[in-house]
């Protein structure tokens, strides 16, 4: 072995012990998920504490004549019943929501969602609260409901929301109708309708992404825990952004914010689903507050399906302009919203409609338009991004949809149709027409390579005999394959156009090292089973060279944690992952002059080297990052502060655009409407790649939840406003049974503004899931003439699909 | 999601938990595996004020060969359907079925008896019971009786049952050596009920029907014995013509609801397609 081998393999040894970036380091945090040693918000267990439990609507929309809580008071072990007429002195009757509106805590006046909260019974324990429910006796008188968000406006619709009825102008500006919240545009409305005018071929569709919801296994629950003596609350809840929280928290409590504690244990998944702020939380606040106990709030998952956040219900009219050789000219899109009774959605501040302007996609499309209306209905609130950037699902399955729908039109391979419109690798950064900058990406070299594997040839002529064969009577079953190429818009984001109720969307980082050579690491960012304990010990690993086991990375205690704005739309790993990197070089930079003092040299002969700087040409001459760390607390250089930490808040310049080319080959039976996943292929480019494990594992869960709306997964309501399907009986959250297997590969593009050039991933494989399922449906039906066929893709409607087209004759 | 309270009640013969069925009245009910009336309880469309437990009778439980019947005791988990040799070799349609119920962890809890005397059309085995001509054995206050299957169901929820009387056991007469048999069952994920289901039992001789029954599971108020539907098939060849007629006739019996499984009309045409399919696996299963 000559000495260059065993430098490099020393090296190499070195390099493996950190578990740095890029190695499938197993998540610490499963050691005590997988033992049942987790400790989520109803482990919690305080002293003298009462449980909540809230009276909720029958009706989807009706006035409330009167309220009389005499018999629940009177049941044995009530506490108290909260109606809104109590809250309403403490000005806590409605609560502000991140999109500029206002939502009932308790309702007043009025129901407007089936199951809406109407009063909060506090009892000694969770089966008395229940009991008691069922003896507040409240009168209603019915009014006349909307539930489909197209009659909304309608010029006899009846009003919804009487508590604003004269207020003409929103948040996002001028409302058309009493039942409307805003109407958001972007896009040059002219240009675009020049294009089409003049167009050779168009394509029209309404492409509906239906109304659905996350489904964490923990649901939404709070602790609320006021110390009377000392003026302080202390709120445990299944926070996704738990500083957020505080601050709304302070805000409509007058509570100071220094007395405010905020922590969120471990969360059992969110989705989206834990970002905003629930009457749960507030009643559990005001319960302590006024009686002086915790009190606790744990939704059932009833309550869960049908009231806190529901996700989609955009009813896309979207348009494409092209060239008859296939080159798209031009996009034209015209949402319309379905939020609910109340504007809820979980957006950056200034974004209404979230990111749906992405909806140009891969696709180098040089003129677009998107309008978008919001309107209220009589369905709970919510707009969540449901495992996915804001509104970016809906915007991905748009373009994927309609570039379908144009291949079609133009009789051209789809895939074909997509290569021949992709952005080129030399145009990034790339300006969309709809106004954003694309950091970077190559998606001709992540399409052949998809293409290649899946062997997309291969596929189609199979299908092409497939078909025949149907046609001929000798198979009952159609093949679809099913493509999505989508852009992401994650790592929400620059100052300049992303706030939270006017806070920054940046993230922060503190990072310490003890004198012994351990770190402590605490991200403003909030894990909720993305594995940040593991993930952002190996950033800081392979920055300052100490192994990911001797670092301990904690988030969500709003007293401890840096302020962050916390974790959804994929936004951890590219802001506070930053955030992360750039404090760890500045740990690393101090570092340097210690080393520089200890080894008695100038700091420029120094280089670094995996876990220790050494002194140029001198490799034996060095000292590792443990001894430096013991030398900042015994021998720092002269005028220099002793101690080894740093802070980072890190404001993004840009946000970051993870892509990927997904495949799915799907069977049909025709006769019951079946739809079997035979093959699904996942190529994601998510730049740098942390920990290839959790990416995969973020891929398969992503996946499953993607299947899980395209195939059957909705919250929907009948004609009179009642909620269908919340509970598991009927919401398809779909079993190792009948999830497909997933085959998983990726190219890599870094981020060339990010610090270590990653992009974020948990979101992805949902957002392009949705289109690649639903095309793989629409493809199986195309050559049959079935035109748009919408989501959801369960056996019945399938079913109706070959009804109407006469196949089961 | 949190039931009423109740009081619990946990007797040790059969005797005792019908003297205290008597003396409690209407407000209980009784408990097997509890894998239907808690998840009722649970969101409050039953709040019975009393459960008696039958869990401590010992001598519910089992089966057994009797001449040319097999007999199930009441409390025989559905887990338990799948694993008796007995039943494999002289019935196998009924481990077939009880695969498809729930999933292992209430198969496990689920018992046999309370699927049958639960009286809710989503059930897998009422239907089963009828198409093999299952006869239940109930003891009451005033003693014993026996009601057949196929007399059994009255509406949702609603049997032959009085107040007070226990499911004791269920004869069940073993088909001949030669059947074929299927249970087809169409639903949207595991665990789920059917949107449309069919148990199939026939005999064939020289390429000929000799016998035939069928039962349909979730597309009415109650499971359905499809007995025109049997009949028009018995001295056929199973041939196209038969079969559509068979498929027309059992269909026509069907009267589903419209629920998150699909419209009425998908889930009678899916009762169909459920019969189609159980007749040809039954057809390719029967020896003669
Ligand atoms: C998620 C889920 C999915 C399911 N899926 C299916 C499915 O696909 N197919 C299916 O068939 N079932 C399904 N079930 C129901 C399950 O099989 C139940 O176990 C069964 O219906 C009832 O049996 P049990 O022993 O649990 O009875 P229990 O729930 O204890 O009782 C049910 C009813 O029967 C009465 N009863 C019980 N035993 C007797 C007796 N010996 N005499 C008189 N009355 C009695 C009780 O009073 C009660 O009214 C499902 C259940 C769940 C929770």
């Amino acid at each position: 072995m000559n000495d260059q081998t065993k430098i490099d393999q020393d090296r190499a040894e070195r390099t493996e012990k950190l578990q740095g970036m890029g190695c499938k380091r197993k998540r610490v945090e499963d050691v005590r998920f997988t033992q049942g040693k987790g400790s989520y918000v109803d482990d919690l267990k305080l002293p003298g504490m009462l449980f909540g439990d809230f009276v909720r609507s029958p009706h989807a929309h009706a006035r409330i004549k009167s309220i009389d809580t005499s018999r629940a008071k009177a049941l044995p072990g009530v506490v108290a019943v909260l109606t809104a007429a109590d809250l309403k002195p403490l000005g806590l009757h409605y609560m502000p929501t991140l999109a500029g509106d206002v939502q009932a805590v308790l309702a007043e006046e009025k129901v407007l969602f089936q199951n809406q909260e109407v009063a909060f019974v506090i009892a000694e324990d969770r089966y008395i609260a229940s009991d008691a429910t069922e003896l507040v006796d409240v009168e209603y008188e019915a009014l006349p409901c909307i539930v489909d968000p197209f009659k909304s406006m309608d010029p006899d619709a009846p009003i919804l929301r009487e508590d604003i009825k004269d207020k003409m102008v929103g948040a996002h500006g001028p409302r058309k109708h009493p039942n409307h919240i805003f109407e958001w545009q972007i896009g040059d409305k002219e240009a675009t309708d020049a294009v089409f005018a003049k167009a050779d071929v168009t394509i029209k569709e309404m492409l509906v992404d239906h109304r659905t919801h996350p489904s964490p296994l923990e649901t939404c629950q709070s602790v609320a825990s006021f110390d009377k003596v000392k003026g302080e609350l202390t709120l445990w809840g299944t926070f996704q952004a738990p500083h957020v929280i505080r601050t709304v928290v302070s805000l409509i409590s007058g509570l100071p914010e220094h007395k405010i504690h905020v922590i969120a244990p471990d969360i059992g998944g969110g989705f989206g689903n834990k970002v905003g702020a629930y009457a749960g939380y507030v009643c559990s606040v005001v319960g302590s507050i006024v009686l002086g106990v915790p009190v606790k709030w744990v939704e059932d998952r009833m309550e869960n399906l049908s009231t806190t956040s529901f996700a989609r219900d955009y009813h896309m009219t979207t348009e494409l302009a092209a060239t008859k050789d296939g080159k798209i000219q031009a996009m034209r899109v015209h949402v319309l919203a379905d939020h609910g009774a109340f504007d809820a959605c979980a957006d950056p501040s200034k974004w209404p409609a979230g990111f749906m302007n992405i909806c140009t996609g891969s696709y180098d499309i040089p003129t677009a338009h998107l309008a978008v209306d919001g309107v209220y209905t009589n369905k709970a609130s919510g707009g969540v991004a449901y495992r996915c950037s804001f509104r970016v699902t809906e915007a991905v399955f748009a373009i994927e949809r309609a570039v379908e729908l144009l291949a079609d039109k133009l009789g051209m391979d789809a895939a074909e149709l997509r290569i021949k419109n992709f952005i080129k690798a030399e145009q990034f950064p790339y300006q969309s027409a709809l106004g954003w900058e694309y950091d970077s990406g190559d998606y001709h070299t992540a399409m052949k390579k998809a293409m290649d594997t899946i062997g997309y040839k291969e596929l189609r002529e199979e299908q092409a005999k497939k078909r025949d064969a149907f046609k001929r009577g000798e198979t009952r079953e159609l093949m679809g394959i099913g493509i999505s190429f989508f852009t992401e818009i994650v790592g929400a984001g620059p100052a300049k156009n992303c706030d939270i109720l006017g806070i920054a969307m940046f993230d922060s980082a503190e990072i310490r090292i003890h004198p012994t050579g351990s770190v402590i690491a605490r991200m403003g960012t909030k894990s909720q089973g993305q594995g940040h304990e593991t993930t952002y010990a190996q950033i800081i690993a392979t920055e300052i060279g100490i192994p990911a086991d001797d670092i301990m990375i904690e988030e969500g205690n709003t007293d401890t944690a840096p302020y962050g704005l916390g974790t959804y739309g994929s936004r951890s790993t590219p802001v506070a992952g930053a955030a992360t990197a750039v404090a760890a070089r500045k740990i690393k930079a101090k570092a340097q002059m210690i080393a520089a003092h200890m080894l008695e040299v100038h700091e420029g002969d120094l280089e670094w080297d995996v876990d220790r700087f050494r002194v140029k040409g001198l490799p034996e001459k060095f000292k590792t990052m443990k001894e430096i760390a013991w030398a900042a607390y015994n021998n720092p250089p002269p005028n220099m502060e002793p101690g080894l930490e740093a802070v980072n808040y890190y404001e993004p310049p840009n946000m970051t655009y993870p892509f990927g080319a997904y495949f799915c080959v799907m069977d049909i039976d025709v006769d019951t409407g079946v739809a079997k996943t035979r093959r699904f292929y996942a190529l994601d480019d998510c730049g740098t790649r942390i920990n290839p494990m959790i990416i995969e594992g973020q891929v398969h869960g992503g996946l499953t939840e993607a299947f899980a709306c395209a195939m059957g997964q909705e919250i929907r309501y009948d004609e009179h406003g009642n909620v269908m399907g919340a509970s598991f009986m009927d919401f398809f959250l779909p079993t190792a049974v009948e999830t497909p297997h997933w085959e998983t590969d990726h190219t890599v593009t870094p981020s060339p503004h990010h610090p270590i050039g990653a992009k974020g991933v948990g979101e992805s494989p949902h957002v392009g899931g949705v289109p690649c399922f639903s095309n793989a449906v629409n493809d199986a039906y195309a050559f049959l003439g079935a035109g748009h066929i919408q989501m959801p893709h369960d056996a019945w409607r399938l079913w109706t699909v070959g009804q109407k087209l006469g196949l089961h004759n | 999601m949190i039931p009423g309270t109740f009081d619990y009640h946990r007797p040790a013969s059969v005797e005792d938990a019908v003297a205290l069925l008597a003396r409690l009245g209407e407000d209980a009910n009784i408990l097997a595996g509890g894998h239907s009336l808690i998840p009722l309880m649970k969101t409050r469309l039953a709040s019975p004020e009393h459960l008696v437990d039958l869990s401590g009778i010992g001598n519910l439980k089992g089966i057994s060969v009797k001449g040319d019947e097999v007999v199930i005791g009441a409390m025989t988990t559905q887990f338990e359907l799948i694993s008796s040799e007995d039943l494999g070799r002289h019935i196998p349609i009924i481990a077939e079925t009880s695969r498809l119920i729930a999933d292992p962890q209430i198969r496990y809890k689920g018992t046999f008896g309370g699927n049958v005397a639960n009286g809710d059309p989503g059930n897998d085995m009422p239907a089963l019971m009828m198409c093999l001509g299952g006869i239940y054995s109930v003891t009451g206050p005033d003693g014993s009786r026996e009601i057949a299957a196929r007399d059994f169901y009255q509406g949702a929820y609603f049997t032959a049952l009085e107040h007070g009387e226990i499911l004791t056991a269920v004869r069940i007469p073993i088909p001949s050596p030669d059947h074929g048999y299927a249970y087809e069952k169409l639903k949207r994920k595991v665990g789920d009920y059917a949107t449309a289901a069919a148990a199939v039992v026939i005999t064939m001789a020289g390429g000929k029907c000799t016998s035939a029954s069928i039962g349909l599971t979730n597309v009415s108020e109650t499971p359905l014995w499809a007995s025109d539907a049997a009949a028009l098939l018995v001295g056929t060849s199973l041939d196209k013509a038969s079969v559509d007629a068979a498929v027309a006739a059992a269909e026509a019996i069907t009267q589903p609801a419209s629920d998150m499984r699909g419209p009425a009309e998908y889930r009678t045409k899916m009762a169909g397609v459920m019969v189609r399919r159980a007749l040809e696996r039954a057809q390719s299963r029967a020896k003669g």
